[in-house]
């Protein structure tokens, strides 16, 4: 048995230990936000927060879970998460969306690290997220909205 | 026979063919699809050509509940172009919804019902435009009528205010959801009877709103799926959540045609929640839609039937392959080049090239190489399938539903009435997701679980390795200039395997719609031009791939432009503008295309002066001419495809170690009429981020039939800091012309606009793609 705090609910789950944190988010306890885009830590589609730190869920087996689990589906909830949705809503960031949680989620743990990142800061964090629609600018541009938010509030 | 008729004779029978080529050549598609193709094409171009043709019932597309709530129905596949909103904004714009009481219902694939769905070829808005605009026209009167039978006043005394109808004379109003009932109960009016709304008149369609070239000026109208996506809630086709659902995944023939000789599964069976191990047949050579067959591993969790199918034994019989296993594109290019050194099956022909290259002042000849890409969409092929009492329903990510649809009824032997799919979003197609494969698989793998939903997926590397691959190009070009470095001849051999070697035994000759793509519609004013094809036979599924054959038309076309300015010792812009010749519309057939997108051609000539002006402002916006300093250079390239028009200029960087900073991309546009001009600049964007990595990155090579790439720590794709640091789109204000495409015309003229500018900027040539480390040492 594994227990897996995600989101503030407390799962426990009869699964393998070498599972990747992805699928038993995904297939076993059903959220399907994170999302699967290479599976060897690649694309930063599987991006999750273990304890606020960006971490690719696809390469990191449910036995080296350590502490708490937020996932997209939670960042409504988070005062960071919540100013980067808004900012991604504004300037129309997304094309097919598949890769954005993931984004959002990488760019939400940098700015709770870094609340005023230099641009090139941003751009060394992002860099492991890939957006196949070649969104890239316009995630700069609302990260940088959302700093600015975010110390102006 | 009048030129006219020569015209309609030709575009139809290209069409013809190729829709006989996709029915023929593939047991999954039914005669219902070639029989309707037919039907509907009685000498029509554009949307009615297309099979399923076009609807605009306003029954099929517009619904309005009793408290005001409006569905409009998108029919299209939604894989990041923005079409749901744009479509759906169309018809709310033309009815007078309030965009806040908008809803989008996905059509499922019913193209009987909803009309053409296949969603390729950028025509999704320039087919469908006019259709849900009178759609909505029709729905308005039919408020209005509601209304003045109510009010029992002159229908002419009504009109439609924001989501309601309104009596001027006596300020009485009703809502449209209090008119919903009475409305739909009325007939619907004649096309004859619709006026559509004048511009003055609109709200949304052709309005400028959201991020502007860096700049949030005004907030645009929300779109459809922006909330669902940024909270993680957006369906996308593996987030399909259904009860009892079993997990499956396939290995697959490592070399396109082997098939399993055997399997030892005993491992496999001992993996913790795998259920399951199913053999499926693939259906050969040539592959069609159909799946590649191999082993399926079934279980309770994708994680599970992952393990299961790294614990198989597969023992595969490469015979059925043929010379596919004996596949390597490095050899395959060297067997490309030198035969591009031969003349070749003539495409076009003016005067006689090869006494005017003798008489030529300056001989100027390149070789240009493109290599295989895949898709690599961010969401890998996956479907949901679900077999039960006779009856098939699949949940999947497809480009075209009606084929997924016949695929399935295909491979379960099933009626089409029998199969329903249903669309989800797309994360990404870029062709793809045109090609359902993987649906008919799913299926295959379902037949054995009768009753129970099983969910495909595919990893990144079966996407990889099994994708329906962008066709390898060599494009050998020799020209001839004057003394004064006038170009008077040109001569263009490409040799690409066609895509049409995935239904039929293989032509070895790129088809009409492939050389259509750029390639005989070459518009350069030159007094000897001599087009050749050379053959070239497949080893791999080639498919569509964004923009597909423009791709390597104009990357070879544009950069050889290129070099013939600097071999003349002008300026780029100025010679490609002489080039060009003077303003013209030049018909189709004229240059021996009789496809032109599935395109009226006098609607849609291929028109000169448009690429004249696109690449002034280009080059305008971008500062062309200015002192760059060492290391430093502009580049610039256009290219005229899915009936619009685009150039591009980047401004980039190459330090002495050869590091690339590109520092600025300058996007002009014209696609004639703009539905929704927000989207269509982050259609531009994308297309400049994706064309570099076309340009510098991404390659699949094979090994004795083998792809050597599977993800993407080796099959590389634009990152961050890959992009340029400032894109700005220009879109050329152009209401009169016909409209045209916007997903991807904006692709091909990137990569030869970023190898100019390298070259601008070191002056080496770049000859072969990508890029890679080139520029190093």
């Amino acid at each position: 048995m594994v227990t897996l705090d995600i989101n503030g609910e407390q799962h426990e789950l009869d699964i393998p230990d070498n599972m990747p944190l992805l699928w038993a988010i995904r297939d076993v306890v059903g959220l399907k936000g994170t999302k699967f885009g290479c599976g060897i830590a690649q694309c930063g589609a599987c991006t999750v927060h273990m304890d606020g730190v960006a971490t690719r869920s696809c390469m990191t087996p449910v036995s080296a879970v350590k502490g708490e689990i937020r996932t997209i589906e939670a960042m409504a909830e988070d005062a960071v998460g919540k100013k980067v949705q808004q900012a991604w809503l504004d300037l129309g960031v997304a094309q097919c969306g598949y890769c954005q949680g993931g984004q959002i989620m990488n760019a939400t743990a940098l700015l709770k690290k870094t609340p005023e990142p230099e641009t090139q800061e941003i751009v060394d964090a992002m860099a492991g997220n890939l957006c196949r629609c070649g969104t890239y600018n316009r995630i700069l541009a609302a990260i940088e909205r959302a700093a600015d938010e975010e110390t102006s509030s | 026979m009048s030129h006219s008729d020569e015209k309609l004779l030709l575009a139809n029978v290209s069409r013809r063919g190729l829709l006989k080529g996709l029915a023929g050549g593939s047991a999954l598609l039914l005669a219902a699809r070639w029989d309707l193709g037919l039907a509907n094409e009685q000498a029509q171009f554009g949307a009615g050509a297309m099979p399923g043709g076009w609807v605009d019932d306003p029954n099929v597309f517009i619904h309005i509940d009793s408290g005001g709530v409006v569905t409009i129905v998108n029919n299209r596949a939604e894989m990041g172009q923005g079409i749901r909103t744009s479509l759906v904004m169309v018809a709310a714009d033309e009815l007078g919804a309030d965009w806040d009481r908008v809803r989008a219902r996905q059509a499922n694939a019913d193209q009987d019902k909803y009309g053409n769905q296949n969603t390729d070829g950028s025509r999704s808005m320039r087919h469908w435009y006019d259709p849900m605009r009178r759609a909505a026209a029709a729905a308005r009167l039919m408020l209005e009528q509601a209304a003045a039978n109510q009010w029992d006043v002159p229908v002419h005394e009504v009109k439609t205010d924001i989501h309601k109808v309104v009596h001027t004379a006596t300020g009485r109003e009703l809502g449209f959801g209090e008119l919903a009932k009475a409305a739909r109960e009325l007939d619907v009016p004649g096309r004859d009877a619709l006026v559509l709304k004048s511009a003055s008149e609109l709200r949304f369609i052709g309005k400028e709103s959201g991020l502007i070239n860096g700049e949030l000026k005004s907030a645009h109208p929300k779109a459809i799926d922006g909330e669902d996506i940024v909270t993680g809630k957006a369906v996308f086709g593996g987030d399909v959540d259904l009860e009892d659902t079993l997990y499956a995944v396939v290995a697959r023939p490592p070399v396109y045609g082997a098939r399993v000789k055997s399997v030892d599964d005993s491992d496999a069976l001992k993996v913790t929640g795998v259920k399951k191990v199913v053999r499926i047949e693939g259906t050969g050579q040539p592959a069609a839609f159909s799946p590649l067959g191999g082993v399926a591993v079934v279980a309770s969790n994708t994680w599970a039937a992952m393990e299961g199918r790294r614990a198989l034994k597969i023992e595969w019989d490469r015979g059925p392959a043929g010379d596919n296993a004996g596949y390597t594109s490095e050899a395959y290019r060297e067997a490309l080049e030198k035969r591009a050194q031969s003349p070749g099956k003539v495409i076009r022909q003016r005067g006689d090239v090869e006494a005017a290259l003798e008489k030529a002042d300056t001989r100027v000849s390149a070789t240009y190489y493109m290599p295989h890409m895949a898709q690599a969409p961010m969401e890998p092929p996956v479907a949901v399938v679900r077999i039960r009492d006779g009856k098939a329903e699949a949940w999947a990510p497809v480009q075209n539903p009606r084929a997924t649809r016949e695929g399935i009824a295909g491979v379960l032997e099933m009626d089409l009435e029998n199969v329903t799919v249903h669309q989800t979003l797309l994360g990404g197609g870029f062709g793809r997701k045109s090609k359902p494969d993987f649906v008919t698989e799913a299926a295959q793998v379902a037949k054995a679980f009768e009753g129970q939903p099983v969910k495909l997926q595919w990893s990144r590397e079966d996407d990889i390795h099994h994708a329906y691959f962008h066709a390898v190009s060599v494009d050998h070009l020799e020209a001839g200039l004057d003394s004064d470095g006038k170009a008077t001849s040109w001569r263009h051999r490409t040799l690409s395997p066609s895509i049409a070697s995935l239904f039929a035994p293989d032509p070895k000759h790129k088809a009409e719609f492939e050389l259509g793509m750029g390639f005989n519609t070459m518009p350069f004013s030159i007094p000897a031009i001599r087009l050749e094809n050379p053959p070239a036979s497949a080893h791999v599924r080639i498919g569509w791939f964004r923009s597909v054959y423009n791709l390597p038309h104009a990357w070879a076309i544009q950069s050889f432009a290129h070099e013939l300015a600097q071999a003349a010792g002008r300026d780029h812009r100025d010679y490609l503008l002489e080039l060009l010749g003077p303003d013209r519309e030049v018909h189709n057939l004229t240059v021996g295309d009789g496809w032109n997108y599935g395109e009226d051609p006098d609607m849609y000539p291929i028109d000169t002066a448009r690429m004249r002006r696109v690449i002034e402002r280009a080059t305008e916006e971008a500062g062309w001419g200015r002192e760059t300093g060492k290391g430093r250079g502009l580049g610039l390239a256009f290219h005229h495809s899915f009936v619009s028009y685009t150039a591009v200029v980047f401004d980039v960087e190459v330090d002495d170690e050869g590091e690339l900073t590109i520092h600025r991309a300058d996007i002009a546009f014209d696609c004639g009429p703009q539905a929704n001009p927000e989207r269509i600049r982050a259609q531009m964007e994308g297309s400049v981020v994706m064309g570099i990595g076309v340009a510098l990155k991404s390659e699949v090579t094979f090994e004795d039939g083998v792809a050597q790439q599977g993800n993407f720590d080796k099959y590389l794709i634009p990152r961050m800091p890959d992009a340029p640091k400032v894109v700005r789109v220009h879109l050329i204000d152009n209401p009169d012309d016909a409209m045209g495409g916007v997903g991807e015309p904006g692709f091909p003229p990137v990569a030869p606009a970023l190898c100019n500018a390298i070259h601008a900027a070191t002056g080496k040539r770049i000859r072969r793609l990508p890029v890679g480390d080139q520029l190093k040492a």
